[in-house]
């Protein structure tokens, strides 16, 4: 998900709230307690963990010994864990509501995976141990690969990326190693204007040259346009699908028919894979390569902002080029090939892979089962779906459905009054619903992307239909003083933008003394 | 299927108001060919208890790093975590939370991010910290990356103490930029010297502090060096916890500081989820990867933390982006912070003392067993260890004899067969003088 340029708040306008209460003596607002930083609360000697001394020996770090004091603030147990509850009250999650961030998938995180992913078994083993005391590790990372495998219909998956983007960058190494192994070193990569900012990124760190292909009438990529940007310098297509749209790219055989008409290769970016897990084979698209964003479709938790887990499935034509280390089956059971790759275009990180991930993966994986899995698709279509009809008669999607797993709509319906699409997101907060996607992908003005998944029950889908056409009408009511107020009932109000980036303080420093009085 | 609330009976309302005769007709777009009618071969649902007992099936074939003596580290180190820290972390609104788009809602967040930035900004003595990269190793090429922006040049010197996965990671996300890499040769004895590698094409000089090996060496002189010739100086510590007790890396000069941040808050897990730290120098931090949290206020003038210097980024610069990272590692982030935050600047300083100690004690009891001696005359909680015959094969035997020993060189040095009877060992404040009597009476029996 992204925000764009022109959906960055400025200064916010309007700080008076009618009606709000007179300030508390404490600061606090009930359950909103207010928390200081840790700098802010600190004292000499108190600690939060009790250490022995350390024994007595000769030092032997020779002259780079640490010799000023280390400016951390010093907390009891108690105080740290109060900090840390009170923060973890000012925010949202999917565990208190539905989440509708399009593009992110915020599906139900279930708590089995947590309690596999903390076995010793697998949280407590290093990643250079033996190989015969990591079979079982081995083996679960075979596991889920073959799981990948048999679900996109792809031969060969790298299961080391760390998340989507890193995964992105694997897949076109790989690209880029093929053609240079075949003396064909190209210059191009097309990516859609509808493209996440990590495709292009992506390219451009693989020293690609960025070449841009418009969208259709009907939200799917130019076919023609694309054509005509085709040629003997093309490394590769980098398409999402379901698209940022959240529509089915349906040319997507004619697509890959063309780009590997002239030699390139069909890079799909699978974040949108919740549409299709358990029904549609990419592998059935033509695609040569893509990367599944475990923290997505099989519902590792974001974590606030991660980590993540991004394998990679691989056609045949790409398989060799895949990156170490892999794991392999060997004559005394499961070992990992970490030197000597032959194509292998090199190495995208310290150790195996997010196992923590792969662990969850596998929980969830495993829970849904072939059945479950394809009913995750249909359940995720079907809550869009849902969506869109719900708001018939108040705002139309974007583009004409049926959707996928998410469905856009944009600011075409209440521009005219003033109100923004920022202002409905920053509305729904009121409601008590996190905001949807906003201003992305760039190619819909003032877009609103809405992906439900499939955890929701029909009772929260039809809240959130509710509170939304409530907003929507608003909206259109010119109703934008009432807009540019909100959100009144987080834990702040709007934020300041514009100055945390012309004077960036991104760390505390100790206040300075004042100045004594003369 | 106990995570999916929908009920058949919902399945059919909803799609009589959506006016669509089947749930097949809301793939129409697909493809006919590629809609697949049957379901694919694989397991079908299973409950709790099943998927439990497949799962615990797999990890008792492991053994656990805690469950016996353990001495390996080479980029990864077992420490203790405190109970609070897994608690907090697994808190619903810090674990299923999305990255702080919105503010308002993610105060939580964002606040940790700011003091996570301002602990690691301190610990390594530099400016300002990012909001968490994939792990030390792409933290370290993400700096040779911003290190070419910063200077314009291609041409890298990696040192022969780096780690050699964190070279290999540099040489592969570097390679297709048209960076030329000099990789020194491993520095088994900490006696490199890469004065004459640099010169004015110099982007930048890598070297990890304390290095692969374990050797502690001071690189002021290194930085000077840098500074006269156009190059920056990027020091990766991949033992985050040698940071209470040795001088930071930003007080020696370093430009850019990447780290391993696993030791502090996050277990093994066998290689992931790791954390990796980002910190320059305040001049650099435009050309910084990465989220950033910043200070401001809100409408009221309360004070507040949003993701800040965005116009680095992919989702708003695309191609001309500092770096394609979008999903990072916030939650082990937030793990460090927490287990940062309860040790304190003393504890963490008594941390590593106590980590330093142990290294000594364990030293010292190896160089009495016959036919092996210590490499090192520096270093913190790691060291290497010459053995008489071939590391990797003693280390299986001790391994069938539930005793972890150390990382061979021969696993990350393959090529270097003078390198063979080389074995890098760690100790660290799990480990007991139990742990440290069973090595040295299974090398007595091994050598
Ligand atoms: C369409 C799309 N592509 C790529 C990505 C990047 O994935 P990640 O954040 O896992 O790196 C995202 C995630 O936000 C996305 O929505």
């Amino acid at each position: 998900m992204a925000m764009s340029r022109d959906g960055r708040p400025t200064i916010p306008r309007n700080s008076s709230v009618a009606g709000m209460p007179a300030p508390t003596f404490t600061g606090h607002r009930g359950l909103q307690l207010e928390e200081p930083l840790i700098f802010e609360q600190g004292q000499p000697g108190r600690s939060g963990v009790d250490l022995p001394d350390p024994p007595k020996v000769e030092h032997r770090m020779g002259t780079s010994v640490r010799t000023r004091p280390i400016e951390l603030p010093g907390l009891a147990e108690p105080q740290v864990v109060r900090h840390f509850v009170r923060l973890s009250q000012k925010n949202y999650s999917i565990d208190a509501n539905l989440y509708p961030l399009g593009s992110c998938t915020m599906k139900h995180n279930p708590r089995l995976n947590e309690k596999m992913a903390r076995l010793p078994g697998f949280g407590d083993i290093h990643p250079l141990q033996p190989i015969t005391t990591v079979q079982g590790a081995l083996a679960l990372i075979d596991e889920v690969a073959h799981w990948l495998k048999t679900l996109s219909g792809m031969p060969a998956v790298a299961m080391s990326p760390g998340a989507g983007a890193h995964g992105e960058l694997c897949g076109l190494m790989a690209i880029r190693a093929a053609h240079v192994a075949r003396g064909d070193a190209r210059r191009r990569v097309l990516v859609p204007d509808s493209a996440h900012g990590t495709n292009p990124a992506t390219a451009a760190l693989c020293n690609y040259e960025v070449d841009g292909v418009p969208a259709n009438k009907r939200g799917r990529i130019d076919l023609a346009a694309l054509k005509a940007k085709l040629g003997g310098d093309v490394a590769a297509i980098m398409l999402t699908n379901p698209n940022t749209c959240g529509l089915f790219e349906d040319q997507i055989l004619e697509v890959a028919d063309a780009i590997h008409g002239v030699g390139g290769f069909f890079y799909c970016d699978g974040a949108n894979f919740n549409a299709l897990v358990g029904r549609v084979r990419p592998g059935d698209l033509g695609i040569d390569t893509m990367h599944i964003n475990l923290h997505k479709t099989f519902s590792t938790p974001h974590g606030g902002g991660g980590p993540g887990a991004g394998p990679v499935v691989f056609s045949a034509p790409l398989a060799p080029f895949a990156p170490l280390p892999y794991v392999v089956h060997g004559p005394d059971g499961f070992a990992l090939k970490e030197h000597d790759g032959g194509q292998a275009f090199g190495r995208l990180k310290a150790f195996h892979g997010q196992m923590g991930m792969f662990v969850r993966a596998l929980a969830y994986m495993r829970s849904h089962g072939a059945d479950g899995l394809r009913q995750v698709a249909e359940d995720a279509v079907l809550a869009a779906n849902y969506i869109l009809a719900g708001m018939r008669g108040v705002i139309d999607p974007t583009y004409p459905g049926p959707c996928m797993h998410e469905v856009m709509f944009d600011d075409s319906s209440f521009k005219s009054s003033g109100v923004t699409t920022l202002d409905i997101a920053k509305a729904l907060i009121d409601e008590g619903f996190h905001p949807m996607t906003i201003y992305f992908p760039l190619i819909v003005h003032g877009a609103m992307l809405i992906e439900p998944t499939e955890t929701e029950s029909k009772e929260s889908l039809d809240l959130f239909i509710g509170a939304l056409r409530a907003l929507i009408t608003r909206a259109k009511a010119r109703d934008s003083a009432g807009f540019q107020a909100a959100p009144r009932f987080a834990p702040v109000r709007r934020l300041d933008e514009t100055r945390a980036a012309r004077q960036p303080v991104l760390r505390w420093s100790p206040p300075q003394p004042k100045q004594a009085a003369e | 299927m106990r995570y999916l609330p929908l009920t058949d009976v919902d399945r059919s309302a909803m799609l009589g108001d959506i006016g669509a005769p089947s749930i097949e007709d809301l793939f129409r777009d697909v493809p006919v060919a590629a809609r697949r009618a049957r379901l694919f071969d694989l397991p079908l649902h299973a409950g709790e208890l099943e998927v439990e007992r497949h799962l615990s099936a797999l990890a008792a074939r492991n053994i656990a790093a805690g469950s016996v003596p353990s001495f390996l580290g080479a980029g990864a180190y077992r420490h203790h975590v405190p109970a609070a820290v897994d608690h907090l972390i697994q808190r619903s609104e810090f674990l299923t939370s999305y990255t702080p788009y919105q503010p308002e809602i993610s105060q939580g967040t964002l606040q940790y991010l700011f003091e996570f930035q301002t602990q690691v900004a301190t610990i390594t003595g530099m400016d300002v910290a990012n909001a968490s990269m994939y792990d030390g190793s792409t933290a370290c090429a993400e700096a040779v990356l911003m290190a070419g922006r910063v200077t314009k040049r291609r041409r890298i010197v990696l040192s022969g103490g780096l780690h050699p996965h964190y070279r290999d990671v540099v040489k592969t996300m570097t390679g297709s930029a048209g960076f030329t890499v000099d990789v020194a040769a491993a520095d088994v004895f900490g006696e490199e010297d890469l004065a004459a590698s640099i010169d004015k094409t110099t982007a930048c000089v890598v070297v990890q502090y304390p290095s692969f090996f374990g050797h502690v060496r001071d690189y002021a002189t290194l930085s000077a060096q840098c500074r006269d010739n156009g190059a920056l100086l990027i020091v990766a510590v991949t033992e985050i916890v040698s940071l209470g007790a040795l001088k930071p890396p930003g007080d020696m000069g370093a430009d850019i500081v990447v780290a391993e941040g696993q030791s502090l808050g996050n277990g093994l897990n066998f290689g992931g989820p790791y954390l990796g730290l980002f910190t320059a120098c305040t001049q650099y931090v435009r050309q910084m990867p990465g989220r950033l949290c910043g200070e401001t206020v809100d409408a009221d003038g309360k004070r507040g933390y949003v993701l800040t210097l965005s116009t680095r980024e992919q989702h708003i610069r695309r191609e001309k982006a500092t770096s394609n990272i979008c999903t990072n590692s916030g939650l082990c982030a937030l793990a460090f912070c927490i287990h940062l935050t309860l040790l304190g600047g003393d504890g963490f300083g008594k941390l590593a003392a106590i980590n330093h100690a142990n290294a000594v004690m364990l030293a010292d009891r190896l160089s009495g067993v016959k036919g092996v001696s210590v490499i090192n005359r520096t270093f913190f909680n790691e060291f290497t260890v010459r053995l008489r015959s071939p590391a990797a094969p003693i280390v299986e035997t001790l391994a069938a004899r539930r005793i972890l020993a150390g990382v061979p060189i021969s696993r990350v040095y393959p090529e270097r067969a003078d390198l063979a009877d080389l074995l890098l060992v760690a100790a660290t404040e799990v480990t007991t003088t139990a742990d440290m009597e069973a090595l040295v009476g299974g090398l007595k029996e091994g050598v």
